[in-house]
């Protein structure tokens, strides 16, 4: 009797996850937002979408960059279940969308006018070949520092606004045995400052020339040997533990008032807010001086898959809509820390950098400033960038002088084409 | 096989058909999962290995393309030259310590049975708890470093796996922690098999303890010695899992080693081709060991 009763309830559990998948109003979401705030900003889109009677099957896998988010992807699409919608990072959008897996969401886009209120550059990696195929949720910019207020007044240290400033501060941070520059020794860490450094020497054009276009002569040549050139001063600033250290615990010792400064992306924000310190009184974020006027971006996209059945496919619509609608990208990105997507956003809700981040982005989508960074896989393919990530990272590590560096960058660009 | 004994019927006659093919027909499934999972796969990666596979298999020939690429690309000799450091000196300190934890057990001691599964233990844990407990022991910041600087000793230093020249070295001596225990074993095993009767003469002739080991036991633990170097050459090749949880190929990229660089170029960078050929390289290093031990092996059976 009792195996008979196991046995009616594996079978009514089986049922159950039959229907369940047959109704085709769920959709299921690959990401790897796990971490407390990221979860409680996507909760926001769920019941969004639970309002209108679509189901949320959770697919997280952890791991920040989301690089086991890919490798899991890829098994699901090579065996031909591919997710509804998939959290995706600038050039791997257009890599899946070549390889003609993602679906199109043109006549939304269309009818919501996404073609105004998206910034161009942004649009760049949401469309392949004109037809949009994702749905961009928000924008980092990675070009920020971020600096402990208390501790700038301690030294007498105003805000830099040139390299020659910033580099002064540092060595004062230095003098009153401070560690001027928090940062992490990871490859992705180094590459994401050395995208300011780059940007600050050359500007945009030179930053289009080496990091977008991969152009040789831009690659080797002396201004980019002088971007090296401060990426070895900044690795004179940071303390010799820095190797292999996550951003968050780089973050930390602004918080606690060990480190002056830290450059990195404004998901840092969400370490300082939740320390309990507020933006702009008693934590500082600035452009990296000489990038004042551009904007280095990376953006997170929902990727929409293409799925057979009718009944997805307008789930697939449903979700698409929720996420560009200015109520969740507000309400994501307060959590995030990030800027919306969408330049047509009233900004109140949001804090000092927040406010700053917004006002920075729509300045430069306008000027032509604004590029998406190399360090997180927006100016050109995975395999240069992680070429571009074994040079930079072996130079800030001694293993190269910059001379050395320059060429090398040279070789492994072309090798990797 | 003609049934010409009448107690023979045919139901007999099945049995023993039967028991003829009953290995091969229990034996089929596991041997063709082998052929497939195996060989079929080592055949398609040296398939792709040829083909300009990005981030999924393609199947367009491009010749030797992907091996002239691999061989221009510095972190392959970074992870090669690793390799060379890594290996030599992880089975060369190894067998040396391996084999003098295994002559000193073996001096009819009191308490061997209970020494002997402490220095076996380290190899029943995993390469990477190894590894994380080890990253965290040689941390300058929380590690022995600090501690030692704690207690007293402020001048002690030991930064090496901070140090992009010093770092290859601490797998090594994190490896090294992980396997010798095992080579002992195997030592072991070895000096029990040796004929007591040759020893008893030898020291009847009046030869020293030092003499006895240089010129019998050692030249007898020829095969432990061969067994050793084999399996402590294939561990070190394939080793992936003790540096990702150590130092993730850093600082820098100065600790890859090749089961590294191949995961990193096939599943992160989408350069399958060059992936697949570095997989191919690594397969015939191992060949080129096994090879020839099996053949050895194979030929004094015989």
């Amino acid at each position: 009797m009792k195996k008979l009763s196991t046995g009616a309830a594996v079978l009514a559990l089986s049922t159950t996850a039959i229907t369940s998948v047959a109704s085709a109003q769920d959709v299921e979401v690959l990401h790897w937002w796990t971490s407390g705030g990221e979860a409680a900003a996507l909760n926001v889109l769920r019941e969004d979408l639970a309002g209108g009677g679509i189901g949320w099957t959770d697919m997280p896998v952890a791991g920040g960059g989301g690089s086991d988010a890919m490798t899991v992807l890829r098994a699901r699409v090579t065996a031909g279940d591919p997710p509804t919608a998939v959290q995706m990072l600038g050039f791997s959008i257009q890599d899946w969308a070549a390889e003609g897996a993602l679906a199109d969401l043109n006549a939304l886009a269309e009818e919501q006018n996404w073609n105004e209120v998206v910034p161009e550059a942004l649009q760049a990696f949401s469309t392949y070949e004109g037809n949009w195929v994702a749905a961009p949720v928000n924008v980092h910019s990675t070009n920020w520092v971020w600096a402990n207020t208390a501790l700038m007044e301690e030294l007498g240290i105003e805000q830099p606004g040139t390299w020659e400033e910033f580099v002064a501060a540092m060595e004062t941070a230095a003098e009153a045995g401070y560690t001027p520059l928090a940062h992490g020794g990871q490859a992705w860490q180094d590459a994401t400052i050395f995208d300011s450094m780059v940007m600050g020497v050359g500007g945009p054009e030179f930053y289009q020339a080496s990091m977008v276009d991969l152009d040789p002569e831009a690659l080797g040549g002396a201004q980019m040997v002088e971007a090296f050139d401060r990426m070895a001063t900044l690795r004179g600033f940071v303390d010799d533990n820095f190797s292999g250290r996550d951003w968050n615990l780089a973050s930390a010792m602004v918080i606690n008032g060990e480190a002056l400064f830290q450059i990195m992306g404004d998901w840092a924000k969400g370490e300082f807010v939740n320390a309990g310190l507020t933006a702009g009184d008693e934590f500082q974020c600035f452009r990296v001086p000489g990038t004042e006027g551009t904007v280095t971006f990376n953006s997170d996209q929902f990727a929409m898959f293409g799925v057979e059945d009718e009944g997805d496919q307008a789930s697939q619509v449903a979700m698409a809509s929720a996420v560009m609608s200015p109520e969740f990208q507000i309400a994501f990105n307060v959590v995030k820390g990030s800027a919306p997507a969408r330049t047509d956003i009233d900004a109140s809700s949001f804090d000092a950098c927040g406010q700053a981040a917004m006002a920075d982005l729509a300045a430069a989508g306008e000027s032509g400033g604004l590029f998406g960074s190399m360090a997180h896989g927006h100016a050109n393919p995975p395999s240069i960038q992680n070429a571009m990530y074994d040079v930079i990272t072996a130079h800030f590590n001694g293993e190269f002088d910059s001379a050395t560096a320059a060429e090398e960058m040279v070789t492994a660009v072309e090798l990797a084409q | 096989m003609a049934a010409t004994d009448p107690m023979l019927d045919s139901g007999a006659d099945f049995r023993t058909r039967l028991q003829n093919w009953l290995p091969k027909i229990v034996l089929a499934p596991s041997f063709a999962v082998m052929v497939i999972f195996v060989y079929g796969f080592i055949a398609f990666t040296i398939y792709l290995s040829f083909t300009g596979s990005r981030m999924l298999p393609s199947f367009d020939l491009v010749g030797w393309q992907n091996y002239e690429r691999l061989f221009r690309v510095r972190q392959w000799d970074t992870a090669i030259i690793n390799l060379g450091i890594f290996a030599g000196l992880y089975i060369v300190i190894s067998t040396i310590i391996g084999l003098m934890l295994a002559i000193f057990l073996d001096q009819k001691i009191r308490g061997e049975g209970f020494l002997r599964p402490i220095f076996l233990y380290p190899m029943a844990l995993s390469f990477i708890v190894t590894g994380t407990a080890w990253k965290w022991f040689l941390d300058p910041a929380i590690g022995l470093e600090v501690t030692m600087q704690r207690w007293g000793w402020t001048s002690f230093e030991f930064d090496w796996i901070k140090d992009s020249d010093m770092a290859i070295y601490t797998i090594v001596i994190a490896a090294v922690w992980q396997s010798s225990g095992f080579v002992m074993a195997m030592f072991l095993a070895g000096l029990r098999g040796i004929d007591n009767e040759i020893l008893k003469a030898a020291q009847m002739d009046g030869a020293s303890n030092f003499q006895m080991y240089r010129r019998i036991i050692l030249p007898q633990l020829r095969p432990a010695f061969l067994s050793a170097f084999v399996i402590l050459s294939h561990l070190a090749i394939k080793s992936y899992d003790l540096v990702v949880a150590m130092t993730d190929g850093g600082p820098g990229t100065s600790t890859w080693l090749p089961a590294l660089f191949m995961y990193e170029y096939t599943f992160t960078r989408n350069q399958m081709g060059i992936g697949a050929a570095s997989a191919v390289i690594m397969l015939m290093t191992i060949a080129a060991i096994m090879v020839p031990y099996l053949y050895a092996e194979l030929r004094e059976q015989k």
